[in-house]
């Protein structure tokens, strides 16, 4: 088969599977370090209850991450060399911040922050916590950075094929960057606290009604209910951002072929690019030139326009719609949560067994998200400078298959796994409820000695 | 040679890259070793030397990640070249430590009666990963392109460094333990340290017999008087680390750590050698370290930062050291 187009299915799994895990841990971080903040302000039990069990999630998502993220750092030589024989300039720099400020840091606190808790003082406990919290962030600053220069390169000039920097703010600050940032930090703290509403709302399925359960489901419940409508905003923001500067993504996924006013917002299509036109349309009449340019008669841009240069328009149209829909779905369920836990200090069966299935939604919104930005920079690998085809290496089609089918068994396997622990963490201590000892929590009225 | 940042930087970046990796090999190589040395263990024990490196872990392997980082923005020729050429066994490595990595966490958090499949798949990660990483080092001393033989020579190195890394597991062992395990830690060392001497001749003969030009560099008056110590002295620690087993461990645990040290010695005297054969290459006798580099802007805006950043994360990776020092106890989160 075409090493092409099994590499890309390689990467793309490969990362897919990757950003599963830092979605969770770079938003994990800031949560746990909310727990610890609540413990030391209250002397409560109850949060550092909800501590223990979270960070447990903590070290399993950062192990996977870790995992997956050095795969990828292998991958770009074994797979994409003309990546960085073209790029390398400014990609290698950023990588290499990510990895000096970023990844050394989370993983020499993170152990500290994991076993730690009776070895170390109070403060520095929650020292470790913050710059393990900080370094995923940081970690998702650099790579974010890179991304985005990929989508909207500036700050560099060609010489013979290869690009050179020659403005560093540029490059890190490009067009595109503080949108994606932003959109990715919130799209984090929603796969969050989605997990943490979703897998609580099962304790309380099961009969758990502990502090511990109250205080995980309703920070889950609160941030994710004051967080998706920034997010619905933001993305909004992004898009326009989108529009200014990669009008064919914009025009694949609204599945619009013709640039002109007046552009219908499409609900539901099967875009058939050979036909270049919409099957089974159902639309709303302005829509897209109201959503993009705030006016009916606002100019949308179409792919024709852009004819062989432009991303597949089936994948891009139908990622789009999923992660909108997901947010819209999001929105509903967080807000209906919200009003029963804050006016009726309760949550109906229903809506907790609805809750469940929705601790994965914001893996599958970040996913489609994903699937948008990136399918839709494609022929481009760097817009405008070099295209995917270019960058793929010399290995051979069946070897490239090998790996493909062993990565993909693996990534099936150790995904099986990881959400079997995620349940049986959360029936666990649905069934400790709070009784569990807490060696290491001295105020608290449950507590026991410390250990020696 | 002049000294101007364009022939600087590249050599400055090779030393960083070579530093990297040694650091990774003698920290990783502790804990892979503890995963090879696993199918010799009881489970109490399991729990003990899990116990022994699960707050390092994640930190040692970043080390990879750093020099694999390192090679890929300071020489992306050669990151290409290499990673193309050896794409079936860093493919196993990946595998080997995808499996390792998670088996740690996982073992811990599964139900009891699942420990045990995570505990094979701790060992067989750990057993893959370290083979992988003698192959690669066999065929890049070879030269990269190699025939059937060089395959043969790959799989005896690739021997040779799981048993070095058990020699290193079993060393640590001996510092982070006491009583049984501890007595066991050492008949392991002393069975693993044969192999690793095996191995080291063999990289050492075959490195200079594989090429010329390296040859040259060996056995030329006066190169091999200098060089003679690296040598002699590898020699001579593994003989006294080898009488050292037979006194291990000692009344009140003193020289615990000495073995560790001991093997981290001869690493860094067998890596020395390694240098000296393939500097100025990255690619064996293809590319140079100046071929393969950078633009130097690039690399001096990494160097800003790794001067700034290298000298911190080595303080607080002694600190996290430090706060987990003395014998392995329980690991719990609470």
């Amino acid at each position: 088969m075409d090493p092409l187009i099994l590499s890309r299915i390689q990467f793309g799994a490969n990362i897919s599977f990757h950003i599963l895990f830092p979605a969770i841990t770079i938003a994990l971080g800031w949560v746990l370090l909310f727990f610890k903040l609540r413990y030391n302000a209250t002397g409560d039990s109850a949060w550092m209850r909800a501590y223990f069990t979270w960070v447990k999630v903590f070290a399993l998502s950062f192990a996977m991450g870790v995992v997956s993220g050095v795969t990828m750092s292998f991958q770009f030589g074994t797979n994409w060399p003309g990546y960085m024989e073209t790029v390398g300039n400014i990609a290698g720099p950023l990588l290499a911040y990510e990895i000096l400020t970023a990844f050394f840091l989370e993983a020499a606190f993170l152990g500290i922050m994991l076993f730690g808790f009776r070895r170390v003082s109070n403060r520095i406990h929650t020292l470790a916590t913050v710059l393990v919290a900080g370094g995923t962030t940081l970690s998702a600053f650099w790579i974010i950075a890179l991304n985005s220069w990929m989508q909207t390169p500036v700050g560099f000039e060609m010489r013979n094929g290869v690009a050179y920097a020659t403005d560093w703010l540029a490059i890190v600050f490009n067009p595109s960057m503080p949108y994606r940032l932003v959109h990715m930090l919130l799209a984090s703290g929603l796969t969050v606290s989605f997990l943490i509403a979703g897998l609580s709302a099962l304790r309380y399925l099961n009969g758990d009604r502990s502090e511990s359960m109250w205080k995980a489901l309703r920070t889950g419940v609160f941030t994710a209910a004051i967080l998706i409508p920034i997010q619905i905003f933001a993305g909004d923001q992004h898009g326009l951002n989108t529009l200014e500067h990669q009008p064919q993504k914009i025009a694949a996924m609204e599945a619009n072929w013709n640039t002109g006013p007046n552009v219908p917002l499409v609900l539901f299509a099967l875009p058939d690019e050979a036909a270049r036109e919409n099957k089974f349309e159902v639309t709303i009449p302005d829509g897209a030139s109201l959503i993009l340019r705030h006016s009916a008669s606002g100019v949308v841009p179409g792919l024709n326009d852009y004819a062989g240069n432009h991303p597949p328009v089936f994948p891009v149209f139908w990622a789009f719609r999923i992660m909108v829909g997901t947010g819209v779905l999001m929105l509903v369920v967080s807000w209906s949560a919200a009003f029963f836990l804050k006016r009726r200090h309760s949550l109906p069966k229903p809506l907790a067994l609805v809750m469940v299935p929705m601790a994965l939604s914001g893996w599958l919104a970040t996913l489609a998200g994903w699937y948008t930005t990136e399918i839709g920079r494609q022929p481009w690998l760097v817009t405008g400078v070099l295209r995917t085809v270019d960058a793929v290496g010399p290995v051979a089609g069946s070897q490239v298959a090998l790996s493909l089918a062993v990565y993909l068994i693996l990534y099936a396997l150790l995904l099986t796994a990881y959400l079997g622990v995620l349940v049986y963490l959360a029936l666990k201590a649905a069934k400790d409820g709070d009784t569990s000892p807490l060696p290491g929590v001295l105020d608290a009225p449950l507590s026991q000695p410390a250990a020696k | 040679m002049t000294l101007d940042w364009p022939t600087l930087l590249p050599l400055i970046f090779a030393g960083l890259m070579g530093l990297a990796i040694l650091v990774y090999v003698i920290l990783d190589g502790f804990d892979l070793g503890i995963g090879i040395l696993f199918a010799a263990a009881e489970d109490a024990e399991q729990d003990t030397m899990i116990a022994a490196i699960g707050p390092f872990w994640d930190a040692n392997e970043t080390w990879l990640v750093l020099a694999v980082g390192l090679l890929l923005v300071a020489f992306p020729l050669a990151h290409g070249t290499i990673l193309t050429a050896l794409y079936i066994p860093v493919f196993l490595l990946l595998v080997g430590l995808i499996l390792r990595g998670v088996a740690f966490d996982f073992r811990a958090k599964v139900p009891a009666g699942r420990k045990h499949r995570w505990n094979r798949i701790f060992f067989l990660g750990s057993v893959i990963a370290s083979l992988a990483q003698g192959y690669m080092l066999g065929i890049y001393v070879l030269g990269l392109d190699v025939g059937l033989g060089g395959m043969a020579f790959g799989a005896l190195v690739a021997l040779c460094l799981a048993a070095a890394y058990a020699a290193m597991g079993a060393a640590w062992v001996i510092y982070k333990t006491e009583g049984e395990l501890q007595k066991k830690a050492v008949l392991w060392l002393r069975r693993a340290l044969v192999l690793t001497a095996l191995g080291m001749v063999a990289v050492s003969l075959a490195t200079p017999l594989a090429s010329p030009r390296i040859f040259d560099k060996w056995f030329v008056w006066p190169a091999m008087l200098y060089l003679s110590p690296l040598p002699i002295l590898s020699a001579v620690l593994f003989a006294w680390l080898w009488r050292q087993t037979f006194h291990l461990p000692k009344t009140d645990d003193r020289h615990a750590l000495t073995p560790f040290l001991t093997l981290a010695a001869i690493f860094t005297l067998g890596f020395a050698g390694l240098a000296w054969s393939f500097y100025p290459f990255v690619v064996p006798d293809r590319l140079t370290i100046w071929q393969a580099a950078s633009a130097p802007e690039s690399l001096a805006i990494i160097l800003a930062g790794t001067v700034v950043v290298l000298p911190i994360i080595i303080f607080y990776s002694f600190y996290a050291y430090r706060v987990f020092g003395g014998k392995a106890t329980d690991l719990t989160y609470d």
